[in-house]
């Protein structure tokens, strides 16, 4: 068996929405160079919903695949909707990660968390912060 | 260009030779008997068995009753360090001495050694991936009861100074054991001029069979069983001899010591056009000394990308690679080795092992140097590191 599904190969192969936007309402960053993965995601919102995604992402096979399927799940949705995008989500759309993978499906829930709280804070609008609890990386406080 | 289907990573393993597959066939259809046993089968199985040792043992210009055969690298390992252990031990010396840049077979048994009260000095190796005879001379103390040094490294290729090290521990009364698993077959190699008291090797690196070896060891020096059983390999290694694998190694290995120069000469020549030609990938570095590296063995590192993805295009291109990322191992640190050499974890990350040998060709090489850097600049182009080192947000770590 194939370590990855073809869906995880087909959005690594050819993935959807990479880029920057340069006008981005949001912009998160979630990741470490020194563990290997850096996921960046751009936002554009417009009347609270999502009219542009795209994606930066340095990482393995199945980071670019999460990054690239999570904002496909993302793009066109209300905002509220967005941030209710669980890992569990990512994975099951892309058929499945290998378990030692998954916690690429994390960083994608994160980095988009990351945009749409700085889409928050930039615009004084007020949140929940119960909702943006980042899953500490045990590695990277060492 | 059209896809081609390259396989580069015979450090990995490699392709069974034919020489190797005929000579092992004969013991699964016709001598198929146990080595053990006292009727005719049995002893026409067990006169292969010596034939084939006293070959590996005048390819390693040892004895014959000095060689063993095991199940491979890991076990000879394994089984060395152990029975270096138990000398030492029994004369209150335990301390060992081995480098910061060994196989796992070889950091994990000592990592067990440890656990019973064994000190460990790993010795660090200098940016060319090369460990010093004078760094492994200030390491051994009174108490020291065993040197392990590879021979050549599986990542980076180096090649250590084995001869000036086995002629420092005669010297200083003291063990040496190498791991030989990946110069077996492409490096000179005689124990008794190089004063080597074991020595792991492994038959796949050489284009012999999965799952066979041999640990040499000096006659004098005492093994520890590592598994308990039955008499054979004169009481050292129980369990019925994997006959027909142990004639492919001897095969294998007398093929490759008759075409040992030749082949490293068509490699080496290869290698390094495969080197210049990656090399001209902006913000990359070879990882490892130039000159001082196996014939096959082409070790990169590529700024602002990861390895995984690389691998996975290039396999996409047809190319079969190798690299010491993190997420190839599943383990979350990149490869000691590459952070041994003093790259960065964020370098590290990004690496490549394309381990070619003398059968590649010219076009091969030159398909690899455009798919490799056409791969890392697709990998870059998505990635937000190489982002903000363009935009002069933060500084390159490679030229």
């Amino acid at each position: 068996m194939a370590l990855y599904s073809e869906k995880v190969m087909d959005h690594f192969r050819n993935p959807r929405n990479v880029g920057v936007i340069e006008d981005a309402d949001g912009v998160g960053e979630v990741g470490n160079a020194k563990c290997g993965d850096i996921m960046k995601i751009y936002l554009k919102i417009d009347g609270g919903v999502i009219s542009d995604v795209k994606f930066e992402t340095f990482g393995c096979g199945s980071a670019i695949a999460s990054s690239s399927m999570a904002t496909e799940l993302i793009k066109g949705k209300p905002v509220e909707q967005a941030l209710e995008l669980t890992n569990k989500a990512v994975a099951e759309a892309l058929d499945g990660l290998p378990a030692h993978k998954l916690h690429c499906s994390v960083l994608a829930e994160e980095a988009i968390k990351a945009a749409l709280k700085d889409y928050y804070d930039k615009n004084g609008i007020e949140y929940d912060a119960e909702k943006f609890r980042f899953a500490d990386c045990a590695h990277c406080e060492k | 260009m059209e896809k081609m289907t390259i396989y580069a990573d015979n450090a990995a393993t490699t392709r069974t030779s034919e020489a190797a597959i005929k000579a092992m066939l004969p013991f699964m259809t016709e001598v198929y008997g146990n080595p053990s046993s006292l009727h005719s089968a049995g002893q026409r199985a067990k006169e292969a068995l010596e034939s084939a040792r006293a070959r590996v043992a005048a390819v390693l210009g040892c004895e014959t009753r000095e060689v063993y055969f095991t199940s491979g690298g890991s076990e000879s390992d394994n089984q060395a360090l152990i029975s270096a252990a138990r000398i030492g031990g029994r004369k209150g010396k335990k301390h060992i001495v081995s480098t910061a840049i060994e196989h796992h077979a070889v950091l994990h048994t000592l990592d067990a050694l440890k656990k019973e009260g064994f000190e460990v000095t790993l010795v660090g190796v200098g940016e060319n991936g090369i460990v010093t005879s004078g760094a492994i001379d200030a390491a051994i103390r009174e108490d020291t009861c065993l040197v392990s040094v590879m021979y050549a490294n599986n990542e980076i290729g180096t090649i250590q100074p084995i001869a000036e090290i086995g002629a420092l521990c005669r010297a200083r009364g003291v063990l040496f054991h190498t791991d030989a698993v990946q110069a077996v077959g492409q490096l000179h190699i005689n124990v008794a001029e190089q004063n080597i008291d074991m020595l792991s090797l492994s038959a796949h690196k050489f284009h012999g069979p999965k799952g066979v070896g041999a640990l040499y060891v000096k006659k004098g020096v005492p093994l520890t069983n590592v598994i308990n059983g039955g008499a054979q390999e004169r009481g050292k290694r129980a369990g019925t001899e994997n006959l027909p694998a142990i004639a492919g190694m001897a095969a294998a290995l007398e093929e490759a010591a008759a075409n040992m120069d030749s082949n490293a000469a068509k490699a080496r020549a290869l290698r390094d056009r495969l080197i210049a030609g990656l090399s001209r990938i902006p913000h990359s570095a070879l990882n490892g000394d130039a000159e001082k590296r196996l014939p096959g063995n082409v070790s990169f590192c590529f700024e602002g990308i990861e390895g995984e993805s690389l691998l996975l295009l290039l396999d996409d291109a047809g190319i079969c690679a190798s690299s010491g990322s993190a997420c190839t191992s599943g383990s979350l640190d990149p490869s000691h080795v590459i952070l041994a050499i003093g790259r960065p974890h964020e370098i590290a990350h990004g690496s490549l092992r394309l381990t070619i040998n003398a059968e590649n060709t010219e076009e091969e090489i030159d398909y690899m140097i455009e798919n490799v850097a056409d791969v890392v600049a697709r990998l870059r182009g998505m990635s937000p590191v190489w982002r903000k080192l363009m935009n002069g947000e933060s500084s390159f770590v490679l030229a």
